[in-house]
């Protein structure tokens, strides 16, 4: 719960978080090495110089770590947990399901655990979506089509096996799919960051929500056409916001272009966590202004109510969540951790 | 002394030349955004060896951009009389190996990647990093002139003759205005002082009745190399190691920093 200077309680949702181990122990190879070094290498460039953490927390925390950065210490009212195997860099899994869901035991209302699979597993992968629901009840998924799987170093939403799985996927009632669109390695001689699969995939698919994190970043303007046509694709923060800090001003043209484009409605809210924590990330957003020429430009502004909806309504509507009786449910239960 | 003269001199023309290599995704200078990490000098003056070592803000960046840099330090410093020949070293990048085999092997992309190509070369992806430069660039140099003043109608008209006697008053616009010329020149978009200053990157004229869609264009396209600009500019800062000093000489850092104007070392180590 983020309480506003006024004294107004804004229900969040964190869209987009993690509980990785990207130690040493668990790295597999040279790439585990790399990967967690890149996270941090974020984590450092873009948090104000009070929020860094040091590297060893960074590359394992705990769940006390977690419970306190995001419920205590943070605003988050629940968050969207995402699944990131990564089981050719690490020995078991950078995010793993049933680690997420042993964590998540102490609050379970908080929490929502998203799967993962990979499309290049072909059968298996479809079984495996069978697993999940059936075990974890899974309302979501996360893909990232950037991993890296033996001889491949990527895949796109619209290749075969990638529509055998979300028909499956449609069957079942998993309704929301995280995309994470890395720099895909192949092919070589196209540009890395091309979204446009995300257009095929939502057009065939119009039962399901495609969540595009980091709004399709470094390729905004495909995105923001995209998300314009199709009326079930969302732009995550994740990635974009922290620029509220170190560049302010350009975090408003983004923002003006998000919301003249995709609209308040299709925007979530998410710290990335924990590459960033979101207490500051949602003082720091609910306390910010576009800039007035930039917000001339396109004629939209950040208003309190297009914030509420950014920070956790939206994303309650696509996940089902009814925000009054979770409040109260969260109310009656509140989070604790081990005193330190 | 004569021949420390003259190595002073070819340090100070790679680093120029260097600077003429952009970052494709970002259309920024490489030794702008701090990549260029060191540069070795073996041989004669007049037949000289030179090794340039860049690194990446990650292990990740996709190696297609990492090859056009490796060649274009390739291109710029080989091209520089004194220098028979350019080693470009990549370090700490997944495919470090296949990048140097491509730029310093003379294989080329195709070869070396040719697995991971689908059979295609890189003329698409250079052709689509060009326009993408050539708007960036337009967008800074119109939008200052509106702010300056100058309406739609006019600035559809401009000659390369009017725009060239624009006093900007420094700033970004006056930083990429030559920049935007060339491409502009390049593109064969303008030839001759009498031309028309801007075109879109399909030749055609600028409506004089209203530019701003066409700017609020441009603009989405300098947001997205910004975003990625700044992530860059941030990542290699954390991941940057320091060059060594070296007594008295003026070393990589030396010109990283701007402590050693262009030409001033010829002028002052004689």
């Amino acid at each position: 719960m983020y309480v506003t200077p006024e004294g107004k309680e804004i229900f969040v949702v964190d869209g987009h978080i993690h509980f990785w181990d990207g130690s040493p122990e668990n790295q597999r190879n040279i790439h585990g090495k790399q990967f967690i070094e890149c996270f941090y290498a974020y984590h450092n460039a873009l948090s104000p110089k009070d929020e860094l953490w040091e590297k060893s927390r960074f590359e394992k925390y705990s769940a006390d770590d977690l419970y306190r950065d995001l419920f205590i210490d943070g605003p988050d009212d629940m968050a969207i947990i995402q699944t990131t195997v990564l089981g050719d860099f690490y020995k078991n899994g950078f995010g793993d399901l049933g680690r997420a869901h042993d964590m998540a035991k102490r609050a379970k209302d908080r929490f929502i655990i998203n799967g993962a699979y990979d499309p290049r597993d072909g059968e298996k992968a479809l079984e495996y979506i069978h697993y999940m629901k059936e075990t974890y009840d899974i309302q979501g998924v996360k893909l990232y089509t950037a991993e890296w799987k033996g001889d491949s170093k990527g895949w796109k939403l619209n290749d075969p096996w990638s529509y055998r799985c979300f028909e499956l996927l449609d069957k079942l009632g998993i309704k929301n799919v995280h995309v994470h669109k890395g720099p895909t390695i192949i092919p070589l001689n196209k540009d890395a960051f091309d979204v446009h699969d995300v257009d095929y995939a939502a057009t065939d698919f119009q039962n399901l929500n495609f969540i595009v994190e980091h709004c399709g970043q470094p390729r905004l303007d495909d995105f923001c056409w995209i998300a314009v046509q199709e009326t079930n694709v969302f732009g995550g923060l994740a990635v974009v916001l922290p620029f509220i800090h170190s560049r302010p001003r350009y975090f408003g043209e983004m923002m003006a272009e998000l919301l003249f484009w995709v609209g308040p409605d299709k925007i979530l809210f998410s710290s990335d966590y924990a590459i960033w924590t979101p207490k500051w990330l949602v003082e720091k957003f609910w306390n910010y202004q576009i800039p007035e020429d930039i917000a001339a430009e396109r004629g939209v502004q950040l208003t309190d109510e297009i914030k509420e909806k950014i920070l956790g309504l939206n994303a309650a509507r696509i996940y089902g969540i009814d925000v009054e009786s979770k409040k109260a449910k969260l109310r009656a239960e509140p989070v604790s951790i081990a005193a330190e | 002394m004569c021949e420390m003269h003259e190595a002073r001199t070819l340090r100070g023309d790679v680093w120029q030349a260097l600077a003429r290599v952009a970052d494709p995704e970002l259309d920024e200078p490489i030794t702008d955004m701090g990549f260029v990490e060191d540069v070795e000098f073996a041989g004669p003056p007049d037949d000289a060896v030179v090794t340039v070592v860049f690194r990446l803000p990650t292990y990740w960046c996709s190696p297609n951009f990492a090859f056009l840099m490796a060649e274009g330090i390739s291109r710029e410093v080989g091209g520089l009389p004194g220098v028979t020949r350019v080693v470009v070293r990549l370090e700490d990048h997944m495919h470090a190996e296949e990048v140097m085999e491509a730029v310093n092997g003379g294989r080329g992309f195709q070869a070396v990647f040719a697995s991971l190509c689908d059979g295609g070369d890189l003329s698409e992806l250079r052709a689509t990093f060009e326009e993408k430069a050539f708007q960036r660039r337009q967008e800074s140099v119109l939008v200052r002139l509106r702010a300056l003043g100058w309406s739609d109608a006019s600035i559809a008209v401009m000659t390369l003759r009017q725009l060239d006697a624009v006093d900007f008053d420094g700033g970004e616009a006056a930083a990429q205005r030559p920049r935007y010329r060339e491409l502009l020149v390049r593109r064969g978009l303008a030839r001759w002082p009498g031309d028309l200053a801007f075109r879109n990157w399909e030749g055609e004229a600028l409506p004089g009745d209203g530019l701003k869609d066409y700017v609020a264009r441009l603009r989405q396209v300098r947001i997205n190399m910004e975003f990625n600009g700044a992530l860059c500019r941030g990542l290699q800062g954390t991941r940057y190691k320091e060059v060594q000093t070296v007594d008295g000489e003026p070393t990589l850092v030396d010109f990283m920093l701007g402590r050693v104007p262009a030409r001033e070392t010829s002028l002052t180590s004689g």
